[in-house]
């Protein structure tokens, strides 16, 4: 095994450690809108905000990290390039973000100076972490981008994935710049926060999971590279070729000028194409192989993330993104549910089909299977659906009495949250967040023990690298 | 046409990012130009004395902002430099208490509370006065900041996050400068329903 693959699996148990703070912080977040006064004047809705929002951004990180350590070496035949520095790096990331929780939830707030913002709290959603610790993932990005664009100046070996990949890091590191500033104006300030946050997440993120897929599928059902290069190729010029653009629909109600509300509705209707391609895609590769594989875990997460993604993503997204829908529905726990079908079905999905196909390397498992996977599997999705399903209720009950007939004021705000739809929508949510949660643990459980249960025929040979 | 060849869609994908980066690079350009303080559509800080409404307007099809007569802030009238600096100071709090991760502007940030893109134009203000025994909507709004948790007026009571005086003075700033905002019509009909 390769050192870059064992910074990998440190990576892997990181990322799986800080989904279950995310899922911990979103039950208490979820809980605030049954019991307003839990923990009052100890732990505000907001951090519990920002604990469930930023650990959903670093895991996920640390999960496609994690997939590119573990798949870079066997792509490029070697070991990567400033390994050394790569795996002291690990420990300070983890140790950045222990000190960045721990201060958001013992210090939380400072004084409206810049200080505050340079050691506490930036209080830009998703990118709340203070200047050192964002300082401190620019490091990290830039020694991450070292390792793939280095290893491929070493090895002259460049295929087709790791290009798309090595270019796709460039904007990746780019854009977390826009993390820094206080700009006064909030009109340019978001405008360029939603670079960031969109181009990230609808753009060099899905190139990034592309990527990742594009190798898993390789291993998983043998996919022929050939194949797998032509879809991301299609992958990204679909989804840059809208993306892009589709930036727009954060645009309709900034400040900025009315020309978005046209361009953004358009390219963002298109966004959901390359996700319905990559449903085709994944049907068609598994169709060939008659659903057949060594590893169903891995097999049945890939193919959580492609409909996923297409639906969460893809068709939950549509449904706010015309400028005619989003003046009622932006803002709304209509959004919040597209957020959490997007990010589950694009980049959680992926993640976790990755680690199942490393854990089968790793134990030497001729063959990954089980009950307990299949609990977890459907624990998860079906909390998850679950959240999404109870969570539109709410949105489009806040849509209609806050907004399409309170008109958004205070008074309209209060009568939004205590319609009756509504608080039965947020009930539903920590019901389901529940079972999403027990799917957690199980997930947990399945993972430390797969692959040792059951016979491993070449177990020895593997596990002795 | 060779769409089972790898070289044609790396083609595609080539020439369609290229061509998208530069449109949204030229449209960056002029947006950032149409969204500078002063521009028409957003004010420059010293907005802060005027009078500001939020009408329908028929030909465009949406609420738009309305900036009328002087009015004193705080009961008096600021320089541009000194509005500029209240700004400044007024988003420094808003970053520095996590305001966006409860509350949202222009529909960003979190749900939990209300949405504060024209908060300053709210009906609800009139009751804080009462309450507070205020004589304006500004001094009502600062006294409220500073101890929200001593005028609870529903289940969820906004927290008290030790707002100095002159950080709740720049908060009232930012939010009535940020109600000049032309935001396309977001939120639609607001307060509407209470006037009538």
């Amino acid at each position: 095994m390769y050192r870059s693959q064992v910074l990998a699996l440190k990576y892997f148990s990181a990322a799986m450690a800080l989904f279950g703070v995310m899922v911990l912080a979103g039950l208490l977040a979820a809980c605030y809108y049954i019991h307003p006064d839990l923990l009052f004047g100890i732990l505000h809705f907001n951090i519990a905000k920002i604990l469930h929002i930023d650990t959903m951004i670093i895991w996920l990180l640390m999960g496609f990290m994690g997939a590119l350590y573990w798949f870079l070496p066997e792509e490029f035949g070697r070991e990567l390039a400033g390994i050394a520095a790569a795996e002291a790096l690990f420990y300070v990331f983890c140790a950045a973000v222990a000190v960045v929780a721990i201060v958001f939830i013992f210090v939380q707030y400072g004084g409206a100076n810049e200080a505050t913002l340079w050691f506490i709290n930036q209080g830009r959603k998703y990118v709340e972490a203070p200047r050192w610790a964002a300082i401190g993932v620019v490091v990290i990005m830039a020694v991450f981008a070292y390792n793939i664009i280095g290893t491929a100046y070493a090895s002259r070996k460049i295929t087709g994935i790791t290009a798309v990949l090595m270019v796709d890091l460039v904007p990746l590191l780019a854009l977390y710049l826009i993390a820094f500033p206080a700009i006064s104006n909030m009109s340019t300030d978001l405008f360029w926060w939603w670079w960031l946050v969109h181009l990230w997440v609808e753009a060099t993120w899905e190139v990034l999971i592309g990527c990742i897929m594009a190798l898993t599928l390789m291993r998983l059902l043998g996919t022929p590279r050939r194949i797998v290069e032509m879809w991301l190729y299609i992958e990204v010029a679909l989804v840059l070729g809208t993306g892009i653009l589709g930036l727009g629909h954060h645009y309709f109600w900034i400040g900025t000028p009315a020309y978005w509300l046209a361009i953004g509705g358009f390219f963002s209707a298109l966004e959901p194409l390359p996700l319905l391609g990559m449903v085709v895609h994944a049907v068609y590769d598994a169709g060939t192989h008659r659903m057949k594989t060594t590893n169903k875990p891995a097999f049945y997460w890939m193919m959580a993330e492609a409909f996923g993604n297409f639906l969460g993503g893809g068709v939950w997204g549509f449904m706010i993104t015309l400028p005619q829908v989003n003046l009622y529905a932006h803002g709304t726990q209509w959004t919040v549910s597209h957020g959490h079908f997007a990010f589950w079905g694009a980049y959680a999905s992926g993640v976790v089909s990755v680690i199942y196909l490393v854990v089968q390397k790793v134990r030497g498992a001729a063959e990954l299977d089980g009950a307990l996977w299949k609990w977890s599997f459907a624990a998860l999705n079906i909390g998850l659906i679950g959240m999404v399903g109870a969570l539109l209720v709410s949105g489009f009950a806040q849509a209609f009495v806050e907004r399409a007939i309170g008109g958004s004021t205070h008074e309209a705000f209060i009568a939004g949250q205590e319609n009756p739809w509504f608080v039965q929508g947020m009930i539903m949510r920590v019901i389901f967040g529940l079972i999403f949660a027990a799917g957690y643990a199980a997930l947990m459980w399945d993972l430390l023990t797969i692959g040792k249960r059951a016979p491993v025929p070449a177990a020895v040979a593997v596990a002795a690298e | 046409m060779h769409v089972d060849d790898p070289a044609f869609w790396r083609a595609g994908a080539i020439s369609t990012v290229l061509v998208m980066s530069v449109v949204l690079i030229m449209l960056t350009i002029d947006t950032l130009g149409a969204i500078s303080a002063g521009s028409a559509r957003v004010p420059a800080y010293a907005v802060i004395n005027r009078h500001i409404d939020y009408k329908f307007d028929a030909k465009r099809g949406n609420d738009v902002p309305v900036i009328t007569a002087s009015e004193p802030f705080f009961g008096k009238a600021w320089e541009a430099a000194a509005a500029e600096a209240l700004i400044e100071q007024g988003k420094l709090v808003i970053q520095s208490r996590a305001c966006m991760d409860c509350h949202t502007f222009f529909g960003n940030g979190a749900y939990y509370a209300p949405d504060l893109t024209k908060a300053w134009l709210d009906p609800a203000w009139e009751t804080w006065q009462a309450i507070t025994g205020k004589p304006t909507r500004e001094e009502a709004m600062a006294a409220f900041l500073m101890n929200p948790e001593m005028y609870r007026t529903w289940t969820r009571t906004m927290p008290n996050l030790g707002l100095t005086e002159p950080e709740a003075v720049a908060t009232v700033a930012y939010l009535k400068w940020m109600a000049a905002v032309d935001s396309n019509g977001f939120p639609p009909n607001f307060g509407r329903m209470q006037k009538k």
